[in-house]
């Protein structure tokens, strides 16, 4: 029988296990300058190994196939519009990857004497500066690794303000918009959850934040704009409520996208929140990291950030331990230091007034796409649109297709769906956010391809509910993937 | 501006099609008291000519041209040309997480060999696609012990890198899981094992160690395995050297094993971004922290991949989930990926056991503090000297001398952990050698 | 479709009494509404349950529902087929795949829960 590659310009990729063969290599060290050591008699018999079983072995030309195949597999920012909402998937700056692998920088150890990281400390100085111009926020930690650890970060800071004023309180509210991280997030850092119902408007219901923040609340965790890209326009309102009641007020800056230059979080009473410059700050989202998530606070928090802070010596930048109400460490070293060049790298190629002309564009195709799709599709909250836009898929459901199929069939026009059945608020979310990246070209193409698909579902709604049709791979089973989980190639004779 | 795709003529027809007078009026909803009304106070955009200077120049006022003997939890290892070529394709670089399987087949299949890649170094079952960094894999270690075990208390070994127990402490503090740190050997460098056993009870979830620990010496896992499940705790080996599980033997008693793959072709970057692991035995998979993709197949009934058991992550459990991680570090795996894949079977114990050679060829000219085995990490004492001391005549050599554990260890006071990699060369030894007998 | 001898919960759970042994289960609406499920979750063998707190859950591919018990006990077995085929919960809710058998300690709890006329009302299938 003839093996046969797939009928499809992509061709099938087996895994490297199965292409490996004993002696194939795609390395060769250097010649090693001192002498060899017996491993055993050095570290013991019983600590050495006799070989990584199945390990693969392939050849440094298969191996650039091999991954090379594999990429074309993959949907990219590099090759079309990505519309998931709340996920900002912008253009990606290709310099943001050049200069974070400046040899003096990507090679810097974090133990190398500090006289020999001043360009290090410099750099974390200018993104500290910068983040606190655009958020109007008073003191910033740039160590958390992504936003959820931002935001977990930011919620012991709450605890250990309050703590520190007599009482830690018991429970953090949150909106029934926000994102699964939020409550997961409160219940690490040890408060219960309490839910809070939004109001017609899709903003928080001001009269339920009055019955709901009592003396045991220590925080509500908002996100604005909301997940249903609505501004929150009583924000200060919510804020001097918390605030008169002792608690704080966390920000999910999740959707910063839409307020740079033109709003500030500091400016509208926000205490504590995070930053996602994996969003915001374009630093690439890589298949689902690395990202960083810095957390900026009012200065009554500063005394409570993660060690070590960067100080001013005379000329010279150094690390300040000496922090005795610091709430610890919350990953090992400084953070991200890769991801914080490349958001400081997109920041100076903004500059202050260019930021705000993004945030402006990116509004710009947001509304661009509603005004377009609302005759088409149902939109329960229809508060003006900032950087995203939600629909229902309520019309659809009717017709049998639900927002998971439509997702599907947009990926038959050339798109990546957008994000899916989220807020739960929305029943059958279409939650659309195209960034300011996109042409209008490309923004006239996706307006195209829901408006046809909408049609699709009223004459063929079968065909869309078996869609992708035109993908390498179709359908995935997941029930299959999660009844029997196989996690990992295992080999014939271990079957 | 470059990566804004309108002209004004478009940006103008959208503006019409919208209804909209100017763009300005697009955000005019907004409460006047929320608008910022100055423009930000950072300079003007910037070209990309002015943007490579400006980084080359803050790269230049850092250490250049050193030879540098820190390791310490963060290696300087070589790494292979293949690995950026990959990284830096688009397909790669600028994809979100795989949740649409039918156009994420390459990060999902990357992902699966990594998970596979993990299981055959480590010796367990299952293993994630990744967290954060090494730090932070072990309170979500400790945390899943928790679970597993219904108990709360965690016993750290002191010969556990030192930044990761502080993560462990501060991860701990509203987790109802006191922790507490059981010694090492001051001979042979290694966890004190007889100070474990007094220590473990029938209240302890989990005993952690690291191998090779922090001083770089080797541990007895089977040893500490037995004791924590003779009181029916949990052992979780932690890895910083991933190098080392080429040529050492996996750490088979753990239940959970997690740890750091800086090692596998990251850059040190100062201090991130890494990629953190968990592993563990098959029937602690519910407990697991973070994404897992499986295999299944798709409509047509061909092999695929996927994102599955989601139902444990925040965005469907929220807050009962097994962690609020949701961010992982997928493109840092995939370097690892590479890394591995580049190397493989015979080209990591070849890696590893040139570290081996060059940390001995090291330290047989000068006296390790302690008698232990080690691979590629030791401590020695500066003598007379304080470790600055010897650090400054070393930097004048252009040498960057070790770690002074001082600021870790005050019982270590006057010594330095050194280590030595494949990119160690011969002669920088040779000076340091003879810096620190002089 | 729903067993005259069973008792209903408004959570979707049934009941079926024989001689102080009460064997649990999900109906067919809730496997309906849940889709594919992939997963069990079930209490150990000798825990105790109470009326209309949790015993355990089960999961879909994308969403995670507890399961209340319908009446108060000591679990005294549990189904071990749910957990290599789950897929039986959608296949046969009523029948091979009860979940646990309880020993009731508290029978006069029967009275509040639903007939199967009551039940096929409640859920609009009358």
């Amino acid at each position: 029988m003839i093996k046969k590659v797939r009928s499809h310009i992509n061709r099938d990729e087996g895994l490297l296990f199965e292409r490996s063969s004993p002696g194939k290599r795609a390395y060769q060290l250097p010649e090693l300058d001192v002498p060899l050591v017996d491993a055993a008699a050095a570290l013991g018999k019983e600590n050495v190994r006799e070989q990584i079983e199945h390990f693969p072995e392939v050849s440094e030309v298969e191996a650039i196939r091999h991954f090379t195949r594999l990429s074309t597999h993959n949907y990219a920012i590099d090759l079309g519009l990505y519309p998931l909402g709340s996920c900002t998937m912008k253009y990606n700056p290709r310099i943001n990857e050049q200069v974070a692998r400046t040899e003096g920088l990507a090679w810097a150890h974090p133990y190398q004497p500090e006289p020999l990281a001043q360009g290090c400390l410099e750099v974390l100085q200018s993104l500290e500066s910068a983040l606190l111009e655009i958020t109007g926020m008073d003191a910033v930690t740039l160590q958390p690794s992504a936003g959820a650890h931002g935001e977990w970060t930011g919620i012991m800071l709450v605890r250990a303000l309050l703590t520190s004023r007599g009482n830690p309180r018991k429970r953090i509210l949150v909106p029934d918009s926000a994102h699964g991280t939020n409550p997961a997030t409160a219940a690490m850092a040890g408060y219960g959850v309490e839910g809070i119902a939004s109001n017609e408007r899709g903003m928080i219901d001001l009269a339920a934040l009055e019955r709901a923040a009592n003396d045991e609340i220590a925080a509500l965790m908002v996100t604005n704009p909301s997940t249903l890209g609505i501004f929150e326009e009583n924000i200060v309102k919510a804020t001097e409520i918390m605030h008169s009641r002792g608690g704080m007020v966390y920000m999910d800056g999740a959707n910063m996208n839409a307020l740079v230059g033109v709003t500030r979080p500091g400016d509208f009473g926000i205490d504590v929140m995070h930053l996602n410059l994996h969003k915001t700050f374009s630093t690439p989202h890589g298949g689902g990291g690395p990202g960083a998530g810095p957390v900026a606070v009012k200065k009554i928090f500063e005394p409570f950030l993660p060690v070590p802070r960067l100080k001013r010596i005379g000329e010279a930048l150094a690390f300040d331990y000496d922090r005795p109400q610091s709430i610890g460490k919350v990953r090992a070293y400084y953070g991200n230091f890769g991801v914080l060049v490349r958001a400081l790298a997109y920041i100076m190629a903004h500059g202050g007034p260019g930021l705000r002309n993004a945030t402006l564009d990116a509004i710009l195709n947001a509304n661009y796409i509603r005004k377009q799709l609302q005759p088409y599709f149902d939109m329960p909250y229809t508060s003006p649109s900032m950087h995203e836009c939600v629909f229902s898929d309520d019309r659809q459901a009717k017709l049998g297709v639900r927002t998971g199929d439509i997702a599907k069939r947009l990926i038959d026009y050339g798109f990546h769906p957008y994000t899916v059945s989220f807020p739960l608020i929305v029943h059958g979310a279409l939650m659309i956010e195209p960034t300011e990246t996109e042409s209008k070209d490309e923004l006239d193409l996706f307006v195209d391809a829901l408006i046809s698909i909408a049609k699709e579902v009223e004459t063929d709604p079968e065909m869309v509910r078996k869609a992708p049709h035109l993908t390498r791979t179709s359908r995935v089973d997941e029930v299959t993937a999660a009844r029997k989980p196989v996690l990992r190639w295992v080999a014939a004779d271990e079957r | 501006m470059r990566y804004l795709p309108k002209s004004d003529s478009e940006r103008r027809q959208m503006l019409d099609t919208i209804g909209a007078a100017s763009l300005e009026d697009l955000v005019s909803h907004l409460p006047p008291e929320t608008m910022l009304h100055r423009p930000l106070a950072i300079a003007p955009g910037k070209s990309e000519y002015d943007i490579v200077d400006h980084f080359r120049a803050a790269g230049n006022r850092n250490a250049s041209a050193y030879s540098s003997f820190l390791g310490a939890g963060v290696y300087a290892h070589y790494r292979p040309v293949l690995v950026d070529v990959v990284v830096s394709r688009g397909e790669f670089l600028t994809s979100y997480t795989p949740y649409q399987a039918e156009i994420a087949q390459g990060t999902l299949t990357t992902i699966f060999e990594f998970q596979t890649m993990i299981c055959q170094l480590t010796g367990m079952d299952v293993a994630n696609a990744s967290m954060y960094d090494g730090s932070t894999a072990v309170p979500e270690a400790a945390m899943m012990a928790l679970r597993i075990t219904g108990r709360n208390r965690v016993l750290i070994s002191r010969a556990v890198h030192p930044e990761y127990r502080a993560v462990l402490e501060c991860y701990a503090r509203n987790q109802q899981m006191p922790v507490e740190e059981f010694s090492y050997d001051s001979g042979t460098g290694a966890s004190d094992l007889d100070d474990l056993e007094k220590k473990l009870n029938s209240d302890t979830a989990a005993v952690i160690v690291q191998n090779p620990n922090f001083f770089g010496n080797l541990e007895n896992i089977k040893a500490a395995g037995e004791m924590a499940h003779k009181q029916g705790a949990l052992l979780v080996v932690v890895f910083t050297e991933a190098v080392s599980l080429g040529l050492l033997e996996p750490p088979r008693e753990a239940d959970i094993v997690c740890g750091e793959l800086q090692s596998f072709a990251i850059s040190p970057s100062f201090g991130g971004p890494y990629a953190g692991i968990i592993a563990a035995r098959e029937k602690y998979l519910r407990q697991m922290p973070g994404r897992l993709v499986g295999q299944t197949k798709d409509s047509n009934g061909n092999r695929a991949f996927c994102l599955t058991l989601s139902t444990r992550e925040q965005h469907i459990r929220r807050e009962k989930a097994t962690s609020n991680i949701c961010t992982n570090q997928a493109l840092i795996a995939l370097m690892a990926t590479v890394f591995m894949t580049v190397y493989g079977k015979e080209g990591l114990r070849e890696l590893a056991m040139q570290n081996l050679a060059k940390s001995h060829y090291l330290s047989s000219k000068l006296k390790p503090k302690f008698t232990g085995p080690f691979f590629n990490e030791f401590v020695v004492a500066t003598g007379k000297r304080t470790p600055a001391e010897v650090n400054d005549a070393l930097l004048a050599r252009n040498i960057i001398g070790g770690l002074d554990l001082n600021r870790f260890y005050p019982e270590l006071a006057g010594h330095v952990l050194l280590c030595a990699t494949e990119m160690t060369r011969r002669k920088d030894m040779d000076v340091l050698a003879e810096v620190l007998s002089a | 479709m729903y067993p005259d001898n069973y008792r209903y919960t408004k959570e979707h759970e049934w009941v079926l009494v024989e001689e102080g042994i009460g064997t649990v289960g999900i109906t067919h609406h809730a496997q309906n509404e849940l889709g594919d499920i992939v997963y069990v979750d079930l209490p150990q063998i000798g825990s105790a349950v109470l009326q209309g707190k949790t015993l355990g859950s089960v999961e879909s591919v994308k969403a995670v529902s507890d399961i209340y018990s319908p009446v108060s006990g000591e679990v005294t077995a549990v189904n071990e087929t749910l957990s290599s085929e789950p897929e039986k919960l959608n296949e046969d809710p009523h029948g091979v795949a009860w979940l646990v058998k309880v020993k009731l300690s508290a029978p006069g709890e029967l009275s509040q829960l639903m007939s199967a006329a009551d039940y096929q009302t409640y859920i609009g299938a009358a």
